[in-house]
């Protein structure tokens, strides 16, 4: 496999499986799928060998927190790209809880112009829902909606946007941008204090509970403004059956709701915090094992529309300590299509068309970007991940790209691999490795627009 | 023993030995010289994150019974409080040569992440962490019940039938979790009884009976009556309404105390709420271990003590 060092190299990929099984060629040139077909040939082309590969529009996720500004001894805008690439996304929505938090356009635009920088995926950055996250006043949503970065997604996330008023007067004014409001659902009052999962194990160990009703009392609140309203809303990281039953009616009344799960909800249970190793402290907590099912049963059933990472970078202190004391939060981004393979795949209620569709359509009409999502198609963007769904590895620190370590997954054994990421048409990622920072960079600024 | 972190888990055998050492422990309390050389040599590091002086002086008695050197670290005024992570504290102690730490802590589970970390070698005993559990205490609960039933016939015994009221904040009781493992494990029947808000929200895997009505328990003629110290700072939280409220449902006063065979053990584990959770005289009766449940504290303490840091500690 050669190396390309230039934006305009095309790329020819032989023999790659479709999420239907049947193998075919890919051409790339000029950013875009320029041929799809059995024995293609392109003159120049770096040619990549995809036998035994699944081919995969590229991953979008719409919950990553990429820390940069203000945090970036957990995480940069570099360092959260280069994890993405590596779990096989090309776009990452980035949240708002900066310092200063993304509640301008000031700031939305300076993220957005950091990501293009990167190059390695596109960077579309989430606008607060309220003035530095403080639930009081609502932030300049259109100011962020028109400035370059065009901001349709807004999330106080970390925080709940807890007054009703509040909510429903966001809802309603993201309207005049077609924008959507994606709520952290958790009662405030209900978890103050909470370390864990509300149940038989929190009453053991002597945990301050975060019992589920808490986010399923806000998830009907909010879809009842949604529907009061007739506007769009986005759940974020649900996390238990009552959730999942909730949005379930809501959507059977015809409510615009639209709701994710990460993969730790979808692959771990409350059990591992047994051993009080703070790496499996997050927030919403892992729950039992009844809502693990329930929420693979949702997403299966569509109830829940889309898998979202929560990507959430710490540095070794905040973890490295009693629970109490530790930071909410698992990094994700290099494991999301692992975890899922291993939750949803493995057990036969996800095909990889679904998996297409949790990981990539949906999240990118979700917010409502272009460019990204828009499948296998010839003259779409050349955004595009190959894996290796025979693949099986133990997860290490070696296998993170991100600049912290706080992943739940560490020593476990996880199916399949990425083992190329193709963004606006150049690798990001070839041979399951990330291509250096400074020839992605050039081709990124090259090919902006 | 490696550790001492809770009674969960904890096996009969393991926990009978460590009565009957407190049994040999409390026969050298009542000599002239109150000293045994065991521990010479050894440092204990008290290693408090609460303010918490009857526990904290119980275990400094304790290690020094055995002659072992004492260290008290109190986290309130210290570079603790200045941020200094639970890491670095437990790095210091290891440099300094710790041999055994004694922790309290207000998270639960602080002595496991202590023990389990690396950051020191010393042997962790946990004196209370958050609302999980304080093993000693159960010990020396569990030691006072079979004293008072046996005497001194007590070495080599469990508790096996005796029946046990715990009565008041289980939700935020370590005693209590400490006390339902250790009890059941030696063969008792442990009851709670607490106001609905009071009680943790599933207790489905707990061998215990629960429930809110202390007067259907005291009816019940239990062996033992446990009364949990109530804090005043609850009822701000709408866990009760306020502490005369508190005091009439779930309150050990003369009239119930009345009605319990004579027989009866009250037990408190200190500090008491006089009038609130307990009447002056339930907590003064012939019955009331109030008292020897502090002698007995030490005695527990240094069996604890002398299992994990007497000899050598290759096991682990």
């Amino acid at each position: 496999m050669s190396s390309d060092t230039a934006a305009s190299t095309p790329y020819l990929i032989r023999g790659a499986t479709l999420a239907d099984g049947t193998r075919t060629d890919f051409v790339l040139a000029d950013g875009r799928i320029a041929e799809i077909g059995s024995g293609l040939s392109r003159a120049g082309a770096s040619i990549v060998d995809a036998a035994g590969l699944i081919i995969l529009p590229g991953l979008v996720d719409l919950h990553t927190h990429l820390r940069e500004p203000g945090f970036e001894q957990s995480e940069t805008i570099l360092t959260g790209s280069q994890a993405a690439a590596v779990g096989g996304f090309t776009s990452v929505f980035a949240m708002a809880n900066t310092s200063p938090v993304q509640d301008t356009a000031g700031v939305v635009d300076q993220v957005l112009a950091l990501g293009e920088r990167a190059g390695y995926v596109t960077v579309q950055p989430i606008g607060a829902v309220t003035v530095g996250l403080a639930g009081e006043r609502l932030a300049e949503l259109g100011a962020m909606a028109t400035s370059r970065a065009r901001v349709r997604v807004f999330s106080d996330d970390g925080f709940c946007v807890s007054d009703p008023l509040l909510m429903r007067r966001a809802l309603e004014y993201v309207k005049a941008f077609d924008g959507v409001v994606a709520q952290h659902s958790q009662e405030p009052r209900l978890t103050e204090k909470a370390q864990m999962n509300e149940g038989a194990l929190s009453s053991e160990l002597g945990m301050v509970g975060w019992p589920a009703v808490a986010e399923e009392s806000i998830i009907a609140r909010d879809v009842l403004l949604a529907e009061h309203v007739g506007s769009r809303l986005h759940v974020c990281h649900v996390s238990t059956a009552g959730s999942v039953d909730v949005i379930r009616w809501a959507k059977a009344r015809g409510i615009q709701v639209t709701a994710e799960a990460t993969p730790h909800h979808l692959l771990l249970t409350e059990d591992l915090v047994v051993g009080y190793d703070a790496r499996f402290k997050v927030n919403p907590p892992l729950r039992r094992r009844e809502d693990v099912e329930a929420l693979r049963a949702g997403l299966a059933d569509g109830t829940i529309d889309i898998v979202a990472t929560d990507h959430a970078p710490h540095p070794v202190e905040a973890k490295e300590c009693e629970w109490d004391a530790a930071a909410n939060g698992m990094v994700g981004l290099e494991t999301a299509l692992s975890v899922v393979h291993s939750a949803v795949v493995d057990t036969g209620l996800l095909d990889w068309t679904d998996i297409a569709r949790v990981l990539s359509s949906t999240p990118a009409r979700i917010g409502r970007l272009s460019g990204q999502g828009q499948g296998l198609l010839v003259g779409a963007p050349a955004e595009l991940t190959l894996y290796d769904p025979a693949a099986s590895r133990v997860f290490g620190r070696g296998n993170l790209a991100g600049k912290s370590a706080n992943s739940p997954y560490l020593a476990m054994t996880l199916p399949g691999r990425v083992v190329a990421t193709f963004h606006r048409g150049y690798a990001t990622v070839l041979d399951g490795a990330l291509r250096p920072a400074d020839e992605i960079s050039a081709l990124g600024g090259r090919t902006d627009g | 023993m490696r550790h001492l972190l809770s009674t969960k888990g904890m096996s009969r055998d393991e926990a009978i030995l460590l009565l009957d050492i407190a049994e040999d422990m409390a026969d050298v309390a009542d000599r002239e010289v109150k000293k045994l050389p065991t521990l010479r040599g050894k440092t204990v590091v008290n290693l408090f994150f609460e303010d918490s002086t009857r526990t904290r002086i119980s275990f400094e008695a304790a290690a020094k019974r055995l002659s072992a050197d004492v260290i008290n670290f109190s986290a309130k005024g210290s570079s603790v409080s200045k941020g200094e992570s639970l890491k670095d504290t437990a790095q210091t102690l290891a440099a300094m040569g710790a041999d055994g730490v004694v922790i309290r802590h207000p998270a639960s589970g602080a002595p496991h992440v202590l023990a389990e970390s690396g950051w020191i070698d010393a042997g962790i005993i946990n004196a209370g962490d958050g609302t999980h559990e304080h093993p000693t205490q159960a010990l020396l609960d569990a030691f006072t019940i079979r004293r008072r039933l046996h005497g001194g016939a007590a070495r080599g015994k469990g508790l096996d039938g005796v029946t046990v009221t715990i009565v008041g904040d289980i939700l935020h009781s370590r005693v209590a979790r400490s006390n339902l493992w250790l009890l059941t494990t030696l063969g008792a029947h442990v009851s709670l009884v607490a106001p609905p808000t009071l009680l943790p929200m599933d207790m489905s895997g707990w061998p215990a009976e629960s429930g809110f009505d202390l007067d259907a328990a005291i009816d019940a003629g239990p062996d033992v009556v446990m009364m949990l110290r109530i804090q005043q700072e609850r009822m701000n939280a709408a866990f009760f309404p306020n502490s005369r409220e508190y005091s009439r449902r779930w309150g050990l006063d003369d009239e119930r105390f009345g009605r319990l065979a004579r027989t009866t053990i009250v037990m408190h584990p200190g500090p008491m709420n006089r009038g609130l959770e307990i009447s002056s005289a339930a907590a003064d009766s012939a019955g009331s271990t109030v008292r020897e449940q502090v002698a007995n504290g030490v005695s527990v303490r240094m069996a604890a003590l002398y299992l994990l840091l007497s000899g050598d500690r290759e096991e682990s």
